[in-house]
């Protein structure tokens, strides 16, 4: 793998002169890379990991089980498309198994998020059928657990 | 009592030293907001299957003495992974002791072999214990200097230089704590030829060599005439980042490991179950936990090494571990005054290489065990501290 790339998956926050210190490169060269990666579309954006247990944003979170009538040319994909265009669908798979797209939809409330569903997303020419389920509580996210136990507390500052 | 029981102590115990580790350990203990490049432990947490194993054998009771010489399964398991690892092979039944981690490993070994005035040679700098359990079983350290410019790797002319009659042991610790050091296969074939010679058991921990980022590891054990004059220490602290739960073991002839058997089952009984169920665990899946931290490790290496040498300390390149011994000579300090100072301009934790015997001096122990922001921080503030001295 590209090592900028694997530097921005090693997960620390880091600015391009500390990637360049790491690489061994010249920053100018890590900008290049970065502008080169976006460019062709491997590294879509930047965004921090958040407990969303800790933020108070009042947003409702679902995930979306959408079953579709597959169309004759484009499959799936110009549905799967249309639907990922709107707002309230953070990220949009397509599936193996009993139903075909996998929706990961936030909203500002249950009201919001039942009717992006009734209104926009049933209404969708292909969609044959959703099972919504509602988000109650975090436990892991982006890699990252989410318990305030720690691991490291008793770790000696120097040991032999 | 006039002298608050002083009198009580074992005069070979008073004049043993204090770890010069637990003295500098006091001082960063009082300053909790320094970066700490002191630490001697992985700092990965123990993959979760391992942890898990362990959990699973909580919940079904496992909670029982196990066999003195420890689990078979996992005497057997470990016979497996030694042979796919080194190319050695041991009797799970016989040759293969598991212990409370590596140290017990090491004291036991010496205290089954050593006779009151009996000689042990050493290589220096050096993991804190290896003199002090040497004197703990009654025994005389002969240590043997390791030179930067044989990148801390042991030269077999000073080892016979350093030879008297008494010697009986020969240990050997590759890649080493602190320097990361590590002795090539042909210096280990000349050390095995002058083990036989002189007939030494060499006693090798070879608690690092899954952490060799360069070349082939060669356990000593491997070389023509030495497995029967070898005992082979290993355990699963660094690899496996699994330091809490104490678990190690010795593999070598019979009748050795059934002597150091009788030492442990006298002192220590056995390992604990809950980490031995961890190690099983460990053997059999974890090869792809180790490689993924070892990578790691590896480019935190590339990183700190060249930081080093760009901030003016000379570096060598260590071979393995997660150590990097820097020359702090430029400075023109001692090694305690260096990284006294250093802790207190810049908050900054580095071991002075005194802790590691006096051929430790004129250098520092920095783990590179921490992430790179912490490094790249530590290394700019080490660099800041330099021009401030200098």
């Amino acid at each position: 793998m590209n090592s900028v790339l694997q530097i921005l998956l090693a997960g620390e926050r880091l600015d391009t002169a500390q990637m360049a210190q790491i690489l061994g490169l010249k920053e100018a060269d890590v900008n290049v890379e970065l502008s080169r990666l976006k460019s062709e579309g491997t590294l879509l954006g930047w965004r921090a990991i958040l407990n969303p247990e800790k933020i108070e944003d009042g947003l409702v979170r679902a995930v979306i089980e959408v079953r579709l009538s597959p169309e004759r040319d484009g499959g799936f994909d110009r549905i799967a498309e249309h639907i990922g265009e709107f707002d309230a669908v953070e990220s949009c798979y397509l599936m193996s198994g009993k139903y075909d797209l996998l929706i990961f939809a936030k909203g500002e409330d249950l009201r919001s998020i039942a009717s992006f569903i009734s209104e926009r997303l049933a209404s969708v020419e292909g969609v044959l059928s959703t099972a919504t389920h509602f988000r109650l509580r975090t436990y892991k996210e982006h890699g990252q657990v989410l318990n305030d136990s720690g691991t490291n507390g008793d770790k000696l500052p120097v040991s032999p | 009592m006039k002298d608050s029981g002083q009198h009580f102590v074992a005069d070979h115990v008073v004049g043993l030293p204090r770890s010069g580790i637990r003295d500098f350990f006091a001082i960063v203990a009082a300053m909790p907001q320094a970066i700490s490049l002191g630490i001697g432990e992985p700092d990965f947490v123990t993959p979760w299957h391992i942890r898990e194993a362990a959990i699973s054998a909580l919940k079904k009771g496992k909670t029982s003495y196990t066999d003195n010489l420890g689990l078979i399964r996992l005497r057997q398991e470990i016979n497996k992974y030694v042979e796919d690892s080194y190319g050695l092979s041991y009797h799970p039944e016989k040759e293969i002791l598991v212990t409370v981690g590596v140290s017990e490993a090491l004291d036991i070994a010496l205290r089954a072999v050593l006779n009151p005035g009996d000689k042990v040679l050493y290589h220096e700098p050096c993991y804190v214990s290896y003199s002090p359990s040497i004197v703990l079983a009654h025994a005389q350290p002969i240590g043997v200097k390791t030179d930067v410019k044989d990148a801390f790797g042991i030269d077999p002319v000073k080892v016979a230089e350093a030879w008297e009659p008494g010697c009986k042991v020969l240990l050997l610790n590759f890649p080493t704590n602190p320097t990361g050091g590590v002795t090539e296969r042909k210096k280990l074939e000349q050390l095995a030829k002058f083990a036989v010679e002189k007939d030494l058991l060499v006693i090798s921990d070879e608690i690092y060599s899954e952490l060799t980022f360069e070349g082939e590891h060669v356990s000593i054990a491997t070389l023509p005439g030495m497995k029967e004059r070898t005992i082979f220490l290993h355990g699963f602290s660094k690899a496996f980042a699994m330091t809490g739960f104490r678990i190690g073991y010795a593999c070598g002839p019979q009748v050795l490991i059934e002597a150091m058997m009788k030492v442990h089952q006298y002192s220590m009984l056995c390992a604990p179950i809950l980490s031995q169920e961890a190690a099983i665990e460990a053997l059999k899946n974890g090869k792809s936990s180790v490689l993924k931290m070892k990578e790691a490790y590896h480019k935190r290496r590339d990183l700190i090494v060249r930081r080093f040498n760009e901030v003016g300390l000379s570096c060598h390149n260590p071979k393995g571990s997660f150590y990097a011994f820097p020359s702090i000579e430029s400075s023109g300090m001692n090694s305690m005054d260096f990284c006294k100072g250093l802790l207190d301009a810049e908050e900054v934790a580095v071991v002075p290489g005194t802790a590691f015997g006096p051929s430790g001096a004129g250098f520092v122990r920095a783990s590179f065990s921490t992430s790179y922001e912490r490094i790249l921080e530590a290394t700019n503030r080490i660099e800041r501290y330099l021009n401030k001295i200098g």
